[in-house]
């Protein structure tokens, strides 16, 4: 069988896209995009239900709803993508031929066929189990299937990575190390691996429990290992949105990392670490020990969370450097006023980078905490919480990358500019205030995945104080603001991609290339030096980043400490 | 060479660290170490620690117990359903069982004394959620969870359900009493 060897170069970036690669690479990224235009509507549902000035759906529709907008939010849309940035990630940024596109569009196709039966099954009506499916409760067998057919679409997607890593060394078709961001995104394929075999571990079970072929399921043992499949695809995506921020920092400022060893080893203490979060979940639950609790639940010691810490500062901290050695030197913050902020890709990555850390990192960390969790645990505090870390975080990166991608890859213009221009400002800032009004409300003990807390009608109800009231109804707004938001990036996205302005490049033909296409190693630097004393102020290169560190350092350990105080005036129980 | 090329040098690793970078990555790994230790410190020190304390049970060897708790102290019965109140002495076993879509029975505790709470649930997962004081726990099916708590401040709380049970899971609700001691 011939292999496909054939290139373009794009004029605009000098980006290299193998043939094969950048269909796939756009058909995952459409299957992504079509999921989260699901998922959004779906998103509306529920935000309307849960603002209770509106109670927009009656229960049944509201918890098969809810359970849709999980499944396409966290699972659909955003693997999808995912896979798009490891294709990108490996055979564009590498420079060469992705291994396998037959396997490759296999794999795309089963994702296809479990996300369509995945979702016919939860709108039969019979499968509104939430997200989590916790057993003994029970689905129809099609949910199930579907999700483990999508994961082992996901799976060979994520060999194809691997194998196009050992085409693009095989045919020496870079120099060196891979880029960094390459780097990160093996760091997301990795930890794919470890989450699918999990999910494979208790979804299979479980599958054949829905058809009567095993007859018992133990919960303890179901949220155990679910988990370890549920939390770490979201540690998948920690990987693949720091990857993305990194290569939004390259692309627009050409930032080089301050020091490949460090950010380098961040990522792999995430694949030696980030995995143990199943814990997290679980803090509440009988059967398991204090010892056990704190050692997962902390990622051995926080190691996982010292490798984010140390991104938030060394993505910010790349940036200034760059935007110093340009000319922006003078002051703390010249480099960050002079960022170009009308540029969605910049401006999705920043916002995305502060609402994630101070948003989502601090309140992961403090509801991650063995007794803290007490009083968080299955609040709306959680969905506060995973809404700045998996919406802030990464919808909004890889929107951002979006906005780079349609130009270069779909050979479109943007059709809507000023609305690219305002979009991430009012989605993220949308999606800050959601988060932080969840996170008040479940504070105040609002539960989670919970139709009417006003439980009208019931003789034994409890009445949540005025200021919870106020926290869903400011939720339920900022939620719609977030909505509106993302609709826009959706019409800017669809629209572009579609029926945007062709960018024609004159003489354009897919080139043959050799192997071995990388040019003969250039060796650069002689002696290898830091970034030196040029830029900066007493001896620190990126002075900016560094307060913003201690800012971000300072809120972090008053709010945890905050909690410990709260955590003391409850009843005592041991 | 940027984060999306292949880094400049071969030997990249050579490179040393920039001061801000060293001095962020020694403060976050103190932070850490503070985050960690916390825990084991508030074990020894604190008072708010979940207990380890849980065996496997049946439903209906729950059921036995607390219909025997039941039968031996209620107090009275409340709503429609007759729910039993029931008010154990202090210091004693007190049992809470989990159903769909029901707390059963209702306890009545004294302010400031002792008890070991055991908590099960007979179906599907439930969640313990006193209201206002906050406190959740997860509550399984064959797992009897023994939790000593002491309420400290008379009133009446709310038991809801906070771990999703289906479709009338937001009709799970019950009562708490603690009451001044005599």
């Amino acid at each position: 069988m011939a292999v496909n060897r054939m290139f373009r170069t794009c004029p605009s970036t000098g980006l290299v896209y193998h043939e094969a690669a950048e269909k796939l690479i756009r058909w995952n990224a459409v299957a992504g995009v079509v999921a989260l235009l699901f998922g959004g509507i779906l998103a509306l549902l529920v935000t309307a239900t849960r603002w209770q000035a509106i109670h927009l759906l009656p229960p049944d529709w509201f918890y098969l709803v809810l359970t849709a907008h999980g499944l396409n939010m966290l699972v659909f849309w955003i693997i999808f993508f995912e896979i798009a940035v490891l294709y990108f990630a490996a055979s564009v940024l590498l420079k060469c031929r992705l291994a396998t596109p037959r396997w490759a569009w296999a794999g795309f196709w089963l994702m296809i066929l479990g996300a369509l039966m995945n979702n016919v099954a939860v709108f039969r009506g019979d499968s509104s189990v939430m997200f989590t499916s916790y057993a003994p409760m029970g689905a129809h067998p099609a949910f199930y299937l579907g999700l483990i057919l999508f994961a082992v679409g996901a799976l060979i997607a994520c060999f194809v990575f691997f194998g196009t890593l050992v085409v693009g060394r095989n045919e020496k078709t870079y120099n060196g190390s891979v880029p960094l961001v390459t780097f990160g995104a093996v760091t997301a394929a990795i930890i794919a691996v470890f989450t699918i075999a999990s999910g494979a571990i208790i979804l299979i079970p479980t599958f054949l429990w829905s058809v009567g072929l095993v007859d018992h399921i133990d919960s303890l043992m179901y949220r155990t290992v679910w988990w370890a499949f549920g939390h770490s695809s979201q540690q998948i995506n920690v990987a693949a949105h720091v990857s993305v921020w990194y290569a939004i920092a390259a692309i627009v400022f050409g930032a080089k990392p301050m020091s490949e060893k460090v950010s380098r080893t961040a990522f792999l203490l995430y694949i030696c670490f980030l995995q143990l979060a199943s814990a997290h979940h679980l803090l509440a639950d009988p059967g398991l020990t204090s010892n056990w609790k704190i050692f997962n639940t902390s990622y051995a010691m926080y190691l996982a969370v010292l490798a984010s810490m140390v991104h938030g500062l060394t993505v910010p901290g790349a940036i200034e450097v760059a935007q110093r050695e340009k000319g922006f030197n003078s002051g703390l913050f010249e480099w960050l006023r002079k960022a170009p902020w009308s540029n969605p890709a910049f401006s999705s990555m920043f916002i995305s980078l502060i609402g994630f850390g101070f948003l989502g990192g601090i309140s992961g960390v403090m509801m991650g905490t063995e007794q803290l969790n007490l009083i968080i645990h299955n609040t709306i505090y959680v969905p506060g919480h995973f809404h700045a870390t998996v919406v802030i975080g990464t919808t909004l990166a890889f929107m951002g990358l979006t906005y780079f991608l349609i130009p270069t890859l779909f050979r479109r213009e943007v059709m809507f500019p000023a609305m690219a221009k305002w979009q991430p400002y009012l989605f993220g800032l949308g999606m800050c205030g959601f988060s932080l009004f969840m996170m008040g409300a479940g504070t105040l003990g609002v539960p989670r995945r919970h139709w009417d807390i006003s439980f009208a009608g019931n003789a034994l109800g409890h009445e949540f104080p005025g200021t919870a009231w106020l926290m869903m109804a400011l939720m339920g707004i900022f939620g719609l603001a977030a909505i509106v938001g993302g609709a826009m990036y959706l019409i800017n996205t669809v629209g572009s991609v579609f029926f945007g302005k062709k960018i024609e490049t004159p003489g354009f033909v897919h080139v043959k290339a050799k192997d071995g296409a990388a040019p003969p190693w250039q060796p650069v630097a002689v002696a290898i030096t830091g970034h030196g004393p040029s830029i900066g102020t007493a001896g620190f290169v990126a002075p900016g980043t560094f307060l913003l560190a201690m800012v971000f350092l300072i809120s972090f350990v008053l709010y945890y400490f905050v909690n410990w105080k709260y955590l003391s005036t409850v009843w005592p129980l041991s | 060479m940027s984060a999306i090329s292949s880094p400049a040098s071969r030997v990249w690793w050579k490179q040393p660290l920039d001061r801000v970078e060293g001095m962020w990555i020694a403060i976050a790994f103190v932070w850490c170490m503070v985050m960690f230790f916390m825990m084991p410190y508030w074990h020894v020190v604190g008072k708010q620690n979940l207990s380890n304390e849980a065996y496997r049970t049946t439903p209906e060897a729950f059921t036995a117990k607390t219909q025997a708790m039941v039968d031996k102290f209620k107090v009275r019965e409340e709503t429609d359903l007759k729910v039993p109140v029931v008010r154990p002495p202090a210091g004693s076993d007190v049992y809470l069982i989990a159903r769909l879509w029901q707390w059963w029975p209702m306890l009545e505790l004294e302010e400031g004394k002792t008890y070991r709470l055991h908590l099960a649930s007979m179906d599907w997962l439930h969640g313990f959620s006193l209201q206002p004081e906050n406190i959740n726990i997860e509550v399984h099916p064959n797992y009897e969870h023994v939790i000593t708590l002491t309420p400290t401040k008379a009133g009446t709380y709310s038991i809801i359900c906070n771990e999703y049970c289906g479709i009338n899971h937001h009709t799970m609700a019950s009562r708490l009493y603690v009451v001044k001691g005599n």
